[in-house]
């Protein structure tokens, strides 16, 4: 009891939420992106991928619910913390001076957070959920199936992704959904092994250097599937 | 050399306040800035005007006494000095000089540049000590202390106590002189029967005292005149997670 009172009342505990819940979602925003790309592997790879994860209803759920979860402490925490920062510092200096050695990922963490959280929802209702209405695409993505090797049907998530992506504005949205959410990593890699006391003096400024890097890498292999979706890859599919 | 100021007035904690501005006589770029304030002062008082309040004592950079925002940064362009260790010759002749006093709702104004730092005080009362019988010294080296260990806890002990690394932050967070706090004892084998109460104690002070939270932005170790660094927050937060694992 007294362990909850201290991790969600103190400013040490609800950065230590913050984190934790930080960490789970990295280490899927690892994986999904790893299982993303196995649209390269063409139709059969990512559809069977697909009916994969989705032949286990209890354990999605599961994952579902802890990732739901990690979000909402996520959320909760930032904009706890945010509000008690603010209420900290009432005056600002003169000419509002930018902050001494602050990179703007590190200044600008709640903002890039919470349009990450509008992209979020906007994706599982895109992809997830499939609301005709958001795809601009005049179909539904619940309609697009195939006949799996094994006998009945699956679902054809690959179809779904070409004819999806070929909305420019859609790709656009992700662009920068995507976009924001590597910048918020860019600071919160570091911020997280910090705030989870993981780092020390040897490895703080390994540390530093290298979540620019990764937050590049995820960058860049979430954003090649809508831009290779745009330039052509998969049309083949449509006809 | 001449520089204009543009300085926070505020004749008491609950009088409202506001910038004026004012041209200096003839310096010499070697003047440290507090000795420019005292040259500007005899100046005001001269000509019976109230001098400009600011704090300062031993003005070598080892008491953290003083404690100016110069042109929105604590402590001015310097890298590892107090403002007691910042020179003119560090501006160019005829430039404006912005000086604040350090912003945070824990520091409230008393007067003019003056802030009240009690808080970092009280949050020393709660934890900032080891508990010893006292009696005769101890030989030295009697209580064995690893290199790596008496470095480190060299380097956190470092810290006055200026309180820039709150002024400095946008959130007011007092974490690095917490964690510089905690570190510089719980390093050593006198602070280990303590070491987990204490961080559990000292953080719940700061929390009370309505100090930020770290966002790991940098600027309290860009400012801080006794350059400690960010890293001691990371261990803060580890001893303090081992602390709610104990029931502290
Ligand atoms: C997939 C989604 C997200 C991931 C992977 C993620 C990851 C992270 C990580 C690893 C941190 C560092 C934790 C720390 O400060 O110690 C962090 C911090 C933070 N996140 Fe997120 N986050 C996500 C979504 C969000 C959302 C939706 C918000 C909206 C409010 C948000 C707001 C923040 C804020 C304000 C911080 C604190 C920044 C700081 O300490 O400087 N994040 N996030
Ligand atoms: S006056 Fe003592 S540190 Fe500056």
């Amino acid at each position: 009891m007294n362990v909850l009172v201290r991790l969600f009342g103190s400013s040490v505990g609800k950065k230590l939420v913050m984190a934790a819940t930080g960490l789970v979602l990295v280490l899927f925003v690892l994986g999904h992106m790893i299982g993303n790309l196995q649209v390269f592997l063409g139709p059969e790879a990512l559809n069977r991928y697909a009916a994969f994860l989705q032949s286990n209803r209890e354990v999605l759920w599961a994952v579902r619910l802890v990732l739901l979860t990690c979000v909402g402490l996520h959320v909760w925490s930032a904009l706890k913390l945010s509000s008690e920062n603010r209420a900290a510092r009432p005056l600002d200096y003169d000419g509002r001076p930018a902050p001494a050695a602050a990179t703007y990922a590190s200044r600008t963490m709640l903002m890039s957070g919470l349009i990450v959280a509008a992209f979020i929802l906007y994706h599982l209702l895109h992809y997830t959920v499939r609301v005709e209405a958001i795809n601009f695409t005049g179909k539904s993505f619940l309609d697009l199936k195939e006949a799996a090797p094994g006998g009945g049907e699956r679902h054809d998530v690959f179809k779904m992704v070409i004819l999806g992506f070929r909305q420019p504005l859609v790709s656009l949205f992700y662009l920068v959904g995507v976009g924001l959410l590597c910048l918020h990593l860019s600071h919160g890699l570091r911020a997280m092994f910090q705030s989870l006391g993981l780092l020390t003096h040897k490895c703080g400024p390994l540390i530093a250097r290298a979540a620019p890097v990764v937050a590049w890498i995820l960058f860049l292999g979430y954003v090649s599937i809508p831009l290779a979706v745009l330039l052509g890859f998969g049309k083949e599919v449509l006809h | 050399m001449k520089v204009r100021l543009k300085v926070w007035r505020q004749p008491g904690p609950n009088a409202a306040g506001g910038f004026e501005t004012y041209d200096t006589p003839e310096l010499n770029p070697n003047m440290s800035f507090l000795e420019m304030l005292d040259v500007v002062n005899d100046e005001l008082t001269r000509r019976g005007n109230a001098p400009i309040a600011f704090a300062h004592d031993c003005r070598e950079g080892i008491c953290g006494t003083c404690g100016l925002t110069v042109n929105g940064r604590p402590h001015g362009p310097g890298q590892g000095t107090a403002t007691c260790q910042l020179y003119m010759r560090n501006f160019e002749d005829g430039a404006t000089i912005t000086i604040e006093p350090f912003r945070a709702r824990p520091f409230p104004v008393l007067q003019d540049l003056i802030v009240d730092r009690a808080a970092f005080d009280r949050i020393m009362q709660k934890g900032g000590f080891v508990s010893v019988r006292t009696g005769a010294p101890q030989d030295a080296n009697a209580l064995p202390v690893a290199k790596p260990a008496a470095e480190l806890a060299m380097d956190a002990a470092q810290c006055i106590g200026c309180g820039a690394c709150v002024a400095a932050c946008k959130n007011a967070s007092a974490m690095l002189f917490v964690s510089a706090k905690v570190s510089h004892l719980g390093l050593l084998p006198q602070g280990q029967p303590e070491r987990y109460r204490r961080v559990a104690a000292m953080v719940r002070a700061m929390d009370g005292e309505g100090f930020g939270n770290c966002t790991v932005t940098g600027s309290c170790e860009a400012v801080c005149p006794k350059n400690i660094n960010l890293a001691f927050i990371a261990r803060l937060n580890r001893d303090y997670a081992v602390a709610l694992l104990k029931g502290e």
